[in-house]
């Protein structure tokens, strides 16, 4: 059997639950779940265990271990099941990856039990197909909570630490110039600067670490299609489950919630329409950004309006710039206590042959059809959520802390007079890091640039 | 005709690939036989006459580390060597050497006529012998059939050659020789991507012409580097100074209002030349806000007074390049011998061939340099070195040898030109190797020479001088282990000791070189110790925790590298991917996840819905003969 490097995750969906698993899993796992449990964990045996990471208790539960190939992903895995808070299970996978696990990329566990063939061909277009979501989702997840700001300052330091790769490279590979790029370019001030500016952002995500983000769905439709009465109505029955994670951002538009034990948040948005006043037009605008990063499209129609449903239909996605084919959108019809009934309604949408035929039959007044509803949000949103929206994040800050620790290493180099090759091979693998986000980038692509910024050559 | 004899291996061309092609294939053991347009340019170079340089010594020390040609050839015929980035660390260190045109093609030839097994001849080949899909043999010009088990090819610019100077053209595969037109039309025919690529050189310029008393001067390194482990100073003929000019504006005003007349200007050239050696044309209108550019004067060589003005390459026509030549300083009353010209040629997409070099689509032909789309000699006998050793282990029915990223500079060429192809003129550098921390010079030997030895190319002579090598730094790091050093003790100026501690580990600070720990030695414990091999010790010390960081990032690669990717896999299907990416993958089609890995932008989440994907469609984990081999 093979192993591959350690990966942790919470195992279990995202949001407050009763128990949390947090799963540990690759060579190392059993001898990091031992410094975690305080002792020695015999296979397949449930301990009851005390937590403990530098001294401080982070929680008690059970710790069971399993030895490879018998175990979820064929290696072995080491599962913690915690208290479900998200500041615990934070905590534990904290405690993990400083003891040399990293957090596992979105389905990450199912691949690897796929490739040690714990799993058969057939559960692999699952497989595929959960990663695909997973990925989807993540990146969709990490953009909301970075940010555009963040998301943009990223960027910003994958050039500045490309251009200083280019300078440093050039350097080396091209001595007989008559550039002197290093003196001229001062490769010791932009480390400084990549540092700091590195410094800043992660000062600035770790702020926001504890806030938790759950699920996106976005409020869409005409005015007075009723969506506000719907969030009443799905929120006004759920209030007594409104989430409470500290440095949430409430304001008039978003409410956190949890529809079928998935943490939501829910966002309304103003109504769309085009329209000349400035201030309505700012919230068209926000809306239309909302939509694109939402999880869950839930488009309001009204059947009391004038306006023939697959015409709202068509005017509302085109002003949100969706297309119809979008995953995303649960179409539903509202008002139907006016026109017969929510029965009756669902009934002649289910014998439509367009795309209102999926449409969920309800009414926010009455309260009826709303568990169709909650079932098609979950439906469309929970897929793939397992290891998911939970770790985007903290993903990316983790290969941010990485890119961190060359370029100090890089730094430390530059004052003790290192020869360029190693300062090179610090950038190098800070470059590799930065990567896992934004994607590799290539040596053939560096000379590229090297080649359209300098004259090189004899 | 039949010829008489049969072989095992033919090779095609006599430049750098071909002659390390055809040596190597007879030193592996292969009944082996060297054709050639003419035996009087084997080991010409058609270029600048120089032998190394960053990047491209380390392939020649390579080549040398199995044995190979080139860095013995140049130890022969060097009359200025020279040492780069001397002032950077070890695995960026590089050797170079002017080389007199004449000694080292006497050189080359002299060690292929004294090969065992290898025979030359002399007559151009017009067409490949292709029976069921393979190679069975070669015909040349006078109607002669040779019968072979596998052809290696290697005709350089040769193939669809032609010379452009100003907006004159002809047919040539280098200035003075014909291009091999016949060849060129038969390979077209067959399934391969063809495309063309451009290369220049200077006008050459008769030193007794030169003004060089108010030209700075560039004397070779003193002590002088050797280019062959087994080379030593006192096999190279006399030296010589290189010289630098520079060209001015007046250089920079002729180039301008003739620009319209250059080959490369005018719409002529369709071949795309190699950024990092533009043409002079290009360097200025490219970069028009820098007034000069510098010029290496390079010798030809000690039988002429032929001067290489390394730095102005291009194709204007004859009578603007002695306007413009005359400009620069000490150029004044210049007198050019051979007018500059730019070369179109064809080449091969590298794409279409296998890790051995042998081609994908007909069985037994193997490719090597700048068919390939390589330029420079030392590609070239890189490639030449892996495709003639291959088709010698291909008739002997035993695997390719295939070199990966982490091993050697040949590798990473390999597997950069098969897997990307190249859409300029492929030349080394060391930033091309992630790994260059190990792919050093200095331990060419303890990389390659024991797979060379196991492969039967590497004699006796050099598999001797490397078990020494290994024994004397064995001993020596037990003997720094030995030498105690106790806490407190003060070491010079710099160095205090906090702990316990001995000479290797002393060796592993920053402060301290193997200079000061040879001194040391001998004021400590009266050791006397071999300064080349302490520095060698050294750059394995100070390297180490870098090199073992390595260690889990090539883990990875291997692991990839034995999850291949079915040829049937498609990525349209593929969701999740991005569309750039899905395009970047039907384009490359990628054989192995670790090939998939370095398509430029490719992130892991990418790379697990492909490697999901690829198993899916009946890609396996290292059991096909293919990743065993790897």
């Amino acid at each position: 059997m093979e192993h591959r490097d350690l990966i942790v995750a919470v195992a279990t969906p995202p949001g407050q639950g009763g128990i949390g698993v947090v799963r540990i899993s690759g060579k190392e796992a059993h001898t990091v779940g031992a410094k975690l449990a305080g002792r020695d964990l015999p296979h397949r045996m449930a301990c009851y265990v005390t937590l403990m990471h530098e001294g401080q208790a982070l929680d008690e539960g059970l710790a069971i271990a399993f030895g490879s190939p018998r175990s979820f992903t064929g290696e072995d895995v080491v599962e913690l099941h915690c208290h479900g808070s998200p500041v615990v299970l934070q905590s534990v996978l904290d405690a993990a990856c400083q003891l040399g696990a990293r957090l596992a990329r979105p389905g990450e566990f199912s691949e690897r039990a796929f490739l040690n063939d714990k799993m058969d061909l057939a559960q692999a277009e699952a497989v595929a197909d959960l990663i695909s979501s997973a990925s989807v989702l993540s990146a969709r997840a990490a953009l909301r909570s970075m940010q555009g700001v963040f998301s943009e300052r990223v960027t910003s330091l994958g050039h500045d630490l490309e251009q200083t790769r280019i300078l440093l490279e050039a350097s080396i590979d091209f001595p007989e110039e008559e550039e002197d790029f290093l003196a001229a370019y001062d490769i010791s001030s932009r480390v400084d600067q990549l540092t700091k500016s590195l410094n800043d952002l992660l000062a600035q995500s770790r702020q926001g670490q504890r806030f938790r983000d759950g699920c996106s769905v976005a409020l869409i439709g005409a005015p007075n299609a009723g969506k506000s009465s719907l969030l009443n109505a799905l929120t006004g029955e759920d209030a007594a489950i409104v989430t409470d994670i500290p440095g949430t951002t409430r304001d008039l538009l978003k409410v956190d919630m949890v529809i079928d034990g998935l943490p939501v948040k829910l966002v309304d948005t103003a109504g769309l329409r085009l329209t000349d006043d400035v201030v309505e037009r700012k919230g068209v605008e926000r809306a239309v950004a909302q939509t694109e990063q939402a999880d869950v499209i839930l488009l309001v129609l009204d059947l009391a309006s004038t306006e023939a449903l697959d015409v709202q239909q068509q005017n509302a996605l085109r002003l949100v710039g969706i297309e119809l084919i979008d995953d995303r959108i649960v179409t539903i019809v509202n008002k139907c206590d006016l026109q017969g009934g929510v029965e009756v309604i669902a009934d002649e949408l289910a014998g439509r042959t367009d795309a209102l035929k999926n449409a969920v039959a309800l009414s926010a007044l009455t309260g009826e059809g709303m568990t169709t509803l909650k079932r098609c949000v979950s439906d469309s949103a929970g897929v793939g959520t397992e290891e998911v929206i939970f770790t985007a994040r903290a993903r990316h800050i983790e290969a941010l802390n990485l890119v961190q620790g060359h370029l100090a290493e890089a730094s430390q180099a530059l004052v003790e007079g290192t020869t360029g090759e190693i300062i090179a091979e610090e950038l190098r693998a800070a470059h590799l890091n930065l990567g896992e986000i934004l994607g590799q980038v290539t040596a053939d692509e560096l000379l590229g640039k090297i080649f359209s910024q300098f004259c090189i050559g004899k | 005709m039949d010829y008489p004899e049969k072989f095992d291996v033919i090779v095609i061309g006599g430049g750098h690939a071909g002659t390390e092609a055809a040596s190597a294939s007879a030193r592996a053991g292969a009944k082996t036989l060297l054709l050639t347009q003419n035996v009087e340019t084997i080991g010409q170079m058609s270029c600048n006459p120089a032998i190394g340089g960053i990047g491209k010594s380390h392939l020649v020390a390579e080549i040398d580390a199995l044995d190979g040609i080139m860095a013995k050839a140049t130890d022969q015929a060097g009359i200025h060597f020279k040492v780069l980035n001397a002032s950077k660390g070890p695995a960026v260190r590089a050797t170079r050497a002017q080389a007199d045109r004449a000694l080292y093609r006497n050189a080359v030839r002299f060690m292929l006529e004294s090969q065992p097994g290898l025979q030359i001849f002399q007559q151009s080949v017009v067409d490949l012998i292709v029976e069921r899909g393979a190679v069975t043999g070669v015909l040349t010009q006078m109607g002669l059939k040779f019968t072979a088990k596998t052809v290696v090819l290697t005709t350089g610019t040769f193939l669809g050659g032609k010379i452009h100077i100003g907006q004159e053209q002809h047919a040539g595969g280098r200035a003075g020789d014909a291009p091999s037109n016949a060849l060129a039309d038969r390979l077209r025919a067959m399934p391969f991507r063809v495309g063309r690529l451009k290369t220049g050189t200077p006008p050459r310029i008769d030193g007794k012409s030169v003004d060089f008393s108010c030209l700075d001067e560039q004397p070779g390194d003193e002590p002088r580097p050797v280019m062959s482990q087994l080379g030593t100073p006192d096999q190279h003929p006399r030296q010589m100074k290189c010289h630098i000019t520079h060209t001015n504006e007046k250089t920079h005003q002729v180039i301008q209002d003739n620009l319209e007349r250059s080959a490369m200007y005018s719409g002529a050239i369709e071949g795309v030349g190699p950024r990092y050696c533009p043409s002079i044309e290009d360097k200025i209108v490219r970069f028009a806000d820098k007034s000069s550019h510098q010029v290496f004067i390079e010798p030809e060589g000690l039988s002429t007074h032929e001067l290489y003005p390394n730095g102005i390459s291009t194709s204007l026509p004859f009578d603007a390049q002695i306007k413009f030549v005359r400009t620069m300083e000490g150029f004044a009353n210049a007198h050019i011998t051979r007018p500059g010209y730019a070369i179109e040629y064809d080449y091969f997409d590298p794409r279409d061939l296998q890790y051995s070099l042998e081609t994908k689509v007909i069985e037994g032909l193997f490719f090597a340099g700048q068919i390939n789309g390589t330029t420079g000699y030392e590609e070239a006998g890189a490639q030449g070195l892996l495709a003639g050793l291959n088709a010698a282990r291909k008739v002997a029915g035993e695997a390719p040898w295939e070199p990966r990223r982490d091993e050697a500079y040949l590798g990473v060429m390999v597997d950069d030109l098969i897997n990307l192809g190249t859409t300029e003129p492929y030349r080394m550098f060391t930033s091309r190797a992630e790994f260059r921390l190990r792919l050093r010079q200095d331990n060419a030997d303890q990389r390659l020479t024991q797979v060379g030895r196991d492969m039967g190319i590497v004699g006796d002579a050099r598999f001797a001088h490397f078990e020494a090598k290994l024994s004397g730094l064995e001993v020596l790091k037990k003997t720094l282990t030995q030498v105690k050093l106790a806490a407190g003790e003060q070491l010079g100026a710099e160095i205090k000791l906090s702990k316990d501690s001995n000479a290797l580990e002393l060796l592993r600070r920053p402060q301290m070189t193997a200079n000061a720990m040879q001194s040391l030695l001998i004021e400590l414990k009266d050791i006397e110790v071999d300064l080349d091999q302490l520095a060698q010790v050294e750059i394995e010390i100070k390297y180490e925790g870098y090199i073992k960081r390595q260690d889990q990032e090539i883990a990875k690669i291997r692991r990839h590298e034995g999850m291949l990717i079915p040829d049937s896999l498609t990525y349209e299907h593929i969701d999740g991917l991005s569309n750039e990416l899905r395009q970047k993958l039907t384009e490359h089609r990628p054989t192995s996840l670790a090939r998939a890995a370095r398509i430029p932008g490719m992130t892991p989440a990418a790379l697990s819905l492909v490697m999901v994907h690829a198993k899916k469609s009946g890609g396996t984990k290292a059991d096909q003969a293919f990743a065993s081999q790897r």
